[in-house]
């Protein structure tokens, strides 16, 4: 136990790691509150990057990305209306209000208190938990980790955003992907169309690239006549005594259910923040102020996506199941790291996971007083113009993806998936699903063939075993859900 | 702006049969499942001994299926909804894929570095920056930059091409 902590220390014991820590806090703070990017397209666009980086250093990076710029979306959710990412949107509809009668420092102040406190919360949870479910893990066998992920791919269909068939069409597409190429039990090649390239599979980060920063890109392109009205602020100011006392509750509530909603595996921060939202509005004292500048409104949405974080790394390093679009982007960057997330992970190298614990840990500190001291100066890159921007991002999307093979093939990947991305986006599908497919889609199909041979190809025989059976049960339950909730509020 | 048409729901009307982009895209998803499934009947099969548990083309076969019944749903919920939005786009939308586009061939044929450039220019001009001078230096000093980092820093070697070739001289 004592060893483990001071693994959590290393970020800080360590200079080079230390600054890669506080470099990716700040990236991760400017990415968050840019609108379009926020940390899931920037981490996507970080990864070619990390390759350079030794794994422990790579993942560091990538989670304080993720933590500082679940926060970051609130400044500009509270400045200009227009959440810097998803899981900030219920930050807007009290947070704008507030800052519109002159208390933009105080609702900033309000989230960055609550954003951090969830977020040191959750990664409480995680240092907890995620052993736990590691242990548990152990006990699963191929059919068990075949029925795990089954249910992994139907939570995300239902609590994800969007029309749950959407969902699962696309997740289903991302497995489809994870085929092509040479079939790793037989060597056969499949949908490789005489494409020579294809024979080795769809790389993880063209298809991811192209499907977040790409697809963003292009949906950028349909909003260039925005305006932007940034609300004056002049510093950022700690919630007052009162505010502390009037919020407290709703912050340990928010913490509580972020965690919680975090550790499920589908799209962590936006959910958990709507339900923080709505679980602050149903126990305020005054839910008439909702939507009119609440600043529990504020505590509870913010606190929530940020207590998400850690619960949503529960599974993915637990299981290698991803709890969220970021962490989803996390294990791809795990996996071109050569890990494998997973019980063995804990046991044969516990200094790299309680390493990212740390970091978590530390990064939720260093946005906290970044936040504090220098919410001004972000909330001036929110004017950056999206015509000089995205032009950069494309530039870095290019040379990111060329940089991993040195292959343009992997450039047109990338630009064809950006295409599809955007379509399939106009339409109302999310693109999350087909990455969490591709990145589970072997495991999907290894377990299953492993558990036939097992089984002698007997499908029945999965429904002997306690466990799977548990697994399929809450598929159908996850899959009936939004049914079953539509009906009930009809 | 998205037009939005009001039907009557439940009767029968031509407009959903129309060239209506939801409409275009549920038939190509179906194209889409007829070629990946043709094409999983050309795949090799391997011995009983070596197909470990079900042959290479069981499972994408099983995912096809399952695309085509979740299709199939999609498009019973797209006969049987009332609004038929048609999601139209603005001209820069296909300004920006003519960029893509221009950005695939220039890189392919002359050179990737001027094709960074060129798309760098093209998108911030026709995204309404109206300031050439600003352009022109984004454009030309952000590629160069980001060329010179994974150049030195990651060792990284960019294809040839008519610009590349004179920076490796």
């Amino acid at each position: 136990m004592a060893e483990n902590f001071l693994y959590m220390l290393a970020p800080i014991m360590s200079g080079k790691i230390f600054l890669i820590l506080l470099l990716g806090t700040l990236f991760g703070l400017i990415l968050g509150v840019l609108p379009g990017l926020g940390p899931t397209t920037g981490g996507a666009l970080i990864l070619p990057f990390t390759m350079t980086l030794e794994p422990l250093s790579a993942i560091i990076l990538l989670t304080s990305i993720y933590c500082a710029g679940t926060y970051g979306g609130a400044i500009t959710a509270i400045l200009i209306n227009t959440p810097g990412t998803p899981a900030a949107a219920a930050t807007c509809l009290d947070g704008y209000p507030l800052a519109q009668k002159g208390e933009a420092a105080r609702a900033l102040g309000m989230a960055t208190f609550g954003s951090a406190f969830g977020g040191i919360f959750s990664v409480i949870v995680l240092v907890f938990f995620a052993p736990i479910l590691a242990n548990i893990a152990y006990e699963f066998g191929q059919p068990e980790y075949f029925a795990l992920a089954i249910f992994g791919l139907t939570m995300l269909a239902s609590i994800g955003e969007g029309s749950p068939v959407k969902n699962l069409l696309a997740g289903t597409f991302g497995i489809l992907l994870s085929t092509v190429g040479k079939d790793i039990m037989t060597s056969v090649d499949r949908f490789t169309f005489g494409v020579g390239q294809l024979t080795e599979g769809i790389g993880f980060i063209p298809v991811v690239v192209g499907l977040f920063a790409i697809s963003e890109m292009l949906v950028q392109s349909t909003l260039t006549n925005q305006i932007f009205k940034r609300v004056a602020m002049k510093a950022v100011k700690l919630p007052t005594k009162e505010d502390f006392k009037y919020c407290f509750k709703t912050i340990l509530r928010s913490s509580g259910i972020g965690s919680f909603i975090g550790i499920l595996p589908a799209e962590g921060g936006t959910v958990a923040s709507l339900i923080g939202y709505a679980e602050a509005k149903r126990w305020s004292k005054d839910p008439s102020k909702f939507g009119k500048g609440a600043i529990d409104g504020i505590a509870g949405a913010e606190t929530a996506n940020n207590a998400a974080t850690g619960g949503a790394m529960v599974p993915t390093l637990a299981l290698g199941i991803p709890g969220s679009a970021t962490t989803a982007v996390i294990l791809t960057g795990m996996i071109i790291h050569g890990l494998r997330p997973g019980p063995d992970l804990f046991k044969e190298q516990p200094e790299f996971l309680y390493g990212i614990f740390g970091s978590m840990f530390f990064a939720n500190i260093l946005f906290f007083i970044m936040g504090f001291f220098g919410a001004k100066l972000f909330a001036r890159i929110t004017l950056i113009p999206s015509r000089l921007l995205w032009p950069m991002i494309f530039v870095l999307s290019v040379c990111g993806t060329y940089s991993l093979n040195q292959s343009f093939s992997d450039v047109l990947l990338m630009i064809i998936f950006g295409v599809i991305g955007f379509v399939l986006r106009k339409f109302g599908f999310s693109v999350v699903p087909i990455i969490i497919g591709l990145i589970l889609g072997q495991l999907v199909e290894l377990t299953l063939r492993q558990s036939l041979v097992i089984f002698d190809g007997n499908y029945f025989l999965f429904f002997t075993r306690p466990i799977v059976v548990t697994f399929f049960i809450l598929s159908i339950i996850a899959l009936s859900f939004p049914y079953l909730k539509k009906k009930k509020q009809k | 702006m998205n037009k939005v048409k009001v039907l009557e729901k439940g009767r029968f009307n031509s407009a959903l049969f129309s060239l209506n982009p939801e409409f275009l895209l549920l038939l190509f998803i179906y194209l889409f499942c007829a070629v990946t499934y043709t094409s999983s009947l050309y795949f090799d099969e391997v011995p009983p001994i070596l197909m470990r548990g079900i042959q290479p083309a069981t499972f994408p076969k099983g995912l096809i299926i399952l695309i085509t019944f979740l299709n199939s749903i999609l498009t019973y919920l797209y006969f049987t909804k009332k609004v038929v939005s048609n999601k139209s786009v603005p001209a820069i939308f296909y300004k920006t894929i003519f960029s893509l586009l221009a950005f695939v061939l220039i890189s392919h044929f002359v050179d990737l570095f001027l094709a960074l450039i060129f798309f760098s220019f093209l998108i911030s001009y026709w995204w309404g920056e109206k300031n050439i001078a600003l352009i022109l230096c984004l454009s030309v000093i952000f590629p160069l930059l980001v060329f010179i980092l994974f150049e030195m820093v990651l060792g990284l070697r960019f294809p040839a091409g008519i610009l590349t070739n004179l920076y490796y001289n």
